[in-house]
């Protein structure tokens, strides 16, 4: 039974590093905007498939990875321009029906671009795998996890450092005020909506040889990456991270010890339950209301 | 664009021969999976109903009479199914439906088309299907309960008494569970584990390390989509050696192109069109085979076996209006019941009033995947 | 008797609809379909509208209604009407368990909270095979019989759909007018306000909460019987996420903006299917368009870019709105 625990912890941490950056990307555009931005999973699926349509007209791997970031990131940045940004009067609510119909336009733009099969992507170093004992690790699993880790610690750093990071905060705190002393609230959206996508491409690249991705591949990572962000608490990046490794290894430990039918069942069971005793998720800042 | 372009110059050849020929069409009703989870169903299913309406209408047409090809797209969602199917019967008043590319479908449409009395083709795979035989249902793809047999002869030849199972919680998968647990002891083989793992999974190695804890003798994934492919790659990553066997929900090269070299050795039962080239020149299926496979493959691609159970549906429905020489329902449903030795892409169909599919066992070939292409296993 | 003028023209549309166009596929068979999904928008406004709270797990409702239908029907051949009013109870017993912890929850915690109990309800459809069918679904579900009649024709089913309808429509009017009505509205203004003024809000989302999944479970026991088949896709997610987008897409805090969104979103799909592979991006597109540009949802935003053309009129339609 023990390797089967080690093994449902490898699995579930690689696989919970990928929805930590989806949930990441949903923290970030939360905390500057208040929306929670269902088109997060297509970014995703975007990297995926645009890496995938890189390699296939012959780009060098690497190259091909980094022009697919840039993509996504564009899509990003297009998705605030032309659809968030626009809509500045509508509430909430209505901005999410935006981003759903975004995520279902994106999905529908993939269709036609790249049809409706499955496609992989090499992974990064061969495919042997590692042994620790009667579980194995292949090397796939540790580049997602060795580059979520780098990406989580830049971001770490971006925001605790850096003046646009700061500034990036202080539009989550306060938006009227931020912009009274001079942040540029409208660039700093522009700025949010690009970097979550960037991580949301990440994601995307680096679970593809795992994984596989389709046109419609987006919605369950998308959905995950924003339970991730609830599990650790909206308001803090950090909190979705740690949200998404334990979403990710309560899924695989429910799939190796309990029942792998039910597996999805027990994780949300285990969010709802987490949710009632900490109604802002584990690491997320007390709300105050506005009367 | 070039396909709506497309569409737009058959449409108005269309026009000018009905024009010509003062007769009304043949409606022929269709509504697939072309988008969402069963796209790789729906997709090339649409495509060969479309080169073969073509076909026959610049053949001539079926008696006398051109067809006409109406086709909705269910994204493989019941609820859509329904109402597609009663705008096929009530809209635009068809003739035959042949189509449904999932059980799901299938299953919701059934007590419509009873009701309309509509002969209906379907090219889903579960036996719930056609057991018990309802009248005015048919159906084309070899079902769940054929293939699990399939894999038990061939288990049984190789040795293996225990078997770790695993399936998608999809209907394909949860169907072809039931029938591995109700058939395996019939074939005298235990099932040592009964995991599952969803539509949109992305790692199932927990399951099979729970599955090799069980020391089975081999592996069976019933299952479609992406989900076998990773199950495959999964199995080979934990650095399980036992052979592993799949259903014929993965019989496209696809799969062994997601699965890559972990497919060596995977054995599947499939219809004979996916080993056509490497059929003996006396076998009755092959000169179908291959027209349909160079023709598809000319068009779209690498075949499956699925664009196939679209063919057989389209010209079972032919067949049985060619001889019933008439549209009228309750004659050509007859007919389609008296189909005997018509030569499809899936097998020798011979139907009768209790067997609304016609296929025996030796439709199916036991093939096991070398070199990352098919061959057949003697 | 202002305030139903709304709820007589929408019965007026209702019963000419058919009579203009008596064999139409759009009428008899989308319009039981737009019928049965508004009833189910009508209820979810009640919780999303007026009391400002979001359910992202309304599908779990609408299936628990149909799976209490189509279980106790097939399964243990009870009388449809027994086996509905079942499905109230069971909806009722669950939305209240449920309704206390979720309902504490705020804005997107909500959101997922309900989002996690629909997907843990839909692997219940899914998982337990020999009970619910799995995925292949419950087939032959019996005809619902009224008074001697059976229901089974498209044009039947078209009355009862509408019949329900118009009755939900009745209730929520008459809720919202009650002194529920007024306290609800105060909810959404300003909950800590309310609460100051003596309102026990958490009372009355409870109420709200379980009256929006009864309206939910009723529609999915006659889906149940109008489609003879159910299978755990129709209850999914996705289902949950289309509700919600009918409500806000028609616009939230009127009776009519659901019914208008439902009778879109429904038609959309049936209209846009001529564009084939283009049709999922089409969606999309005018999904956030009409956000974009009209944020208050189509009936709010429609009815107000038409005011000028007829102003006298205009005015008081949109005031009825607000009832």
């Amino acid at each position: 039974m023990s390797d089967v625990l080690l093994q449902s912890l490898i699995t579930g941490i690689t696989i919970g590093s990928a929805y930590a950056l989806v949930g990441l990307g949903f923290a970030i555009i939360f905390n500057v905007s208040d929306v929670v931005n269902f088109a997060q999973g297509e970014f995703v699926m975007v990297g995926a498939m645009s890496a995938v349509s890189l390699l296939a007209v012959g780009t060098p791997f690497v190259l091909a990875l980094f022009l697919a970031l840039i993509v996504v990131v564009c899509i990003g940045l297009i998705l605030e321009k032309f659809a968030i940004e626009p809509a500045k009067s509508a509430t909430v609510v209505s901005t999410i029906i935006i981003t759903i119909g975004a995520s279902i336009f994106l999905r529908g733009l993939a269709l036609l671009i790249w049809g409706k099969d499955f496609h992989s992507l090499p992974a990064f170093s061969g495919e042997t795998p590692i042994h620790l004992g009667s579980a194995t690790i292949t090397p796939q699993s540790l580049w997602v996890m060795g580059i979520t880790a780098i990406l989580v610690y830049l971001v770490h750093l971006f925001f605790n450092r850096t003046i646009t990071g700061k500034a990036l905060l202080a539009c989550s705190a306060n938006p009227i005020a931020a912009s009274l002393i001079g942040i540029p609230v409208k660039r700093m959206m522009l700025f949010a909506y690009g970097l979550s996508a960037l991580l949301g491409g990440a994601a995307g690249v680096l679970i593809a040889p795992i994984a596989f991705t389709s046109y419609d591949a987006g919605m369950m990572l998308g959905l995950k990456g924003f339970a991730a962000a609830i599990l650790g608490g909206l308001g803090n990046p950090m909190g979705a991270v740690a949200g998404g490794v334990l979403l990710g290894v309560l899924e695989s430990l429910g799939a190796g010890l309990i029942s792998s039918g039910y597996k999805d069942a027990i994780a949300f069971v285990i969010l709802l339950l987490v949710l009632f005793f900490k109604p802002q998720g584990f690491f997320g800042r007390a709300g105050e209301e506005r009367v | 664009m070039k396909r709506s372009l497309k569409a737009l110059v058959a449409g108005f050849a269309l026009l000018c021969s009905v024009n010509v020929a003062q007769a009304a069409d043949i409606k022929i009703g269709t509504f697939l999976a072309v988008t969402g989870p069963a796209s790789f169903l729906g997709d090339p299913e649409l495509k060969t109903l479309q080169m073969y309406v073509d076909k026959i209408n610049s053949e001539g047409g079926v008696i006398g009479k051109k067809l006409k090809l109406i086709h909705y797209d269910t994204g493989a969602n019941p609820k859509k199914a329904v109402n597609f199917a009663k705008r096929l019967i009530k809209k635009d008043r068809v003739d035959v439906i042949v189509g449904a590319s999932t059980s799901g479908t299938t299953m919701a449409v059934i007590p419509i088309v009873q009701k309309a009395k509509i002969p209906f083709i379907s090219m889903a795979g579960s036996v719930k299907i056609i057991e018990p035989v309802k009248k005015w249902v048919f159906k084309t793809p070899h079902t769940d309960k054929m293939a699990a047999r399939k894999i038990f002869l061939d288990m049984n030849k190789r040795g293996i008494k225990k078997v770790g199972l695993i399936s998608g919680s999809g209907g394909f998968g949860k169907s072809g569970r039931s029938q591995v647990l109700a058939l395996a002891s019939e074939y005298g083989l235990t099932i040592t584990a009964d995991e599952s793992y969803g539509k949109k999974d992305t790692d199932m190695t927990a399951q099979l390390s729970k599955i090799r804890a069980t020391n089975p003798d081999a592996i069976l994934n019933f299952g479609f989509g992406s989900g076998p492919a990773i199950v495959t790659k999964n199995v080979r990553q934990l650095g399980i050696k036992l052979p592993i066997y799949q259903s014929h929900g993965v019989a496209s090269k696809k799969y062994i192109k997601l699965a890559g070299s972990a497919a060596e050795g995977v054995r599947l039962p499939a219809a004979s069109l996916l080993v056509a080239s490497k059929l003996p020149g006396s076998h009755p299926q092959k000169k179908v085979i291959q027209a349909y496979k160079s023709s598809f493959e000319a068009k779209h691609g690498p075949v499956s076996t699925f664009g196939g159970h679209a063919y057989d549906a389209l010209y079972l429905a032919v067949e049985a209006i060619k001889r019933a020489g008439t549209v009228n329902k309750a004659k050509v449903r007859d007919e389609i019941e008296k189909t005997k030795n018509f030569l499809g892409a899936g097998g020798i169909f011979n139907m009768s009033k209790r067997d609304h599919l016609g296929l025996g066992l030796d439709a199916f070939k036991m093939l096991e995947i070398k070199n990352g292409d098919w061959s057949i296993v003697e | 008797m202002n305030r139903y003028r709304g709820f007589f023209v929408l019965a007026l549309i209702i019963i000419i609809a058919p009579i203009i166009f008596p064999d139409s596929y759009f009428v008899t068979v989308v319009g039981v379909t737009i019928a049965l999904n508004a009833l189910v928008a009508v209820g979810l406004n009640l919780l999303m509208g007026y009391t400002g709270q979001i359910s992202l797990g309304h599908a779990a409702f609408f299936g628990i209604g149909a799976y209490s239908s189509g279980l106790l029907t097939t399964m243990f051949s009870w009388n449809p009407w027994f086996a509905l009013l079942m499905g109230l109870l069971v909806t009722w017993l669950v939305a209240e368990i449920i309704a206390r912890p979720i309902l504490r929850l705020k804005g997107h915690y909500l959101a997922m909270a309900t989002l996690g109990f629909g997907i843990i309800i839909n692997i219940l459809m899914v998982q337990p095979t020999h009970i619910t069918g799995g995925p292949d679904g419950l087939s032959d579900i019996p005809v619902l019989n009224i008074l001697g009649w059976d229901i089974d024709s498209d044009i039947r089913w078209y009355i009862v759909a509408n019949g329900a309808l118009l009755l939900g429509v009745w209730l929520a009017l008459n809720l919202i007018n009650s002194r529920i009505g007024l306290a609800l509205r105060a909810v959404h203004g300003s909950e800590v306000g309310a609460q100051m003024m003596g309102v026990d809000i958490e009372r009355i989302k409870i109420r709200i909460f379980v009256v929006s999944a009864l309206f939910a479970a009723f529609a999915g026991s006659l889906f149940a019987h109008q489609q003879a088949f159910i299978s755990p896709d129709s209850f999914s997610f996705h289902f949950s996420i289309e509700l919600v987008v009918m409500v806000v897409l028609g616009g939230m805090a009127s009776n009519y903006g659901p019914i208008f969104g439902a009778a879109v979103l429904t038609m959309l799909p049936e209209t846009l299917v001529v564009f084939e592979d283009y049709e999922v991006l089409i969606l999309g597109a005018i999904m956030m368009g009409i956000m974009i540009f009209l944020p208050q949802g189509l009936w709010v935003g429609l009815s107000q870019k038409i005011k000028p053309l007829f102003l006298n009129k205009a005015t008081s339609s949109v005031e009825s709105v607000g009832g």
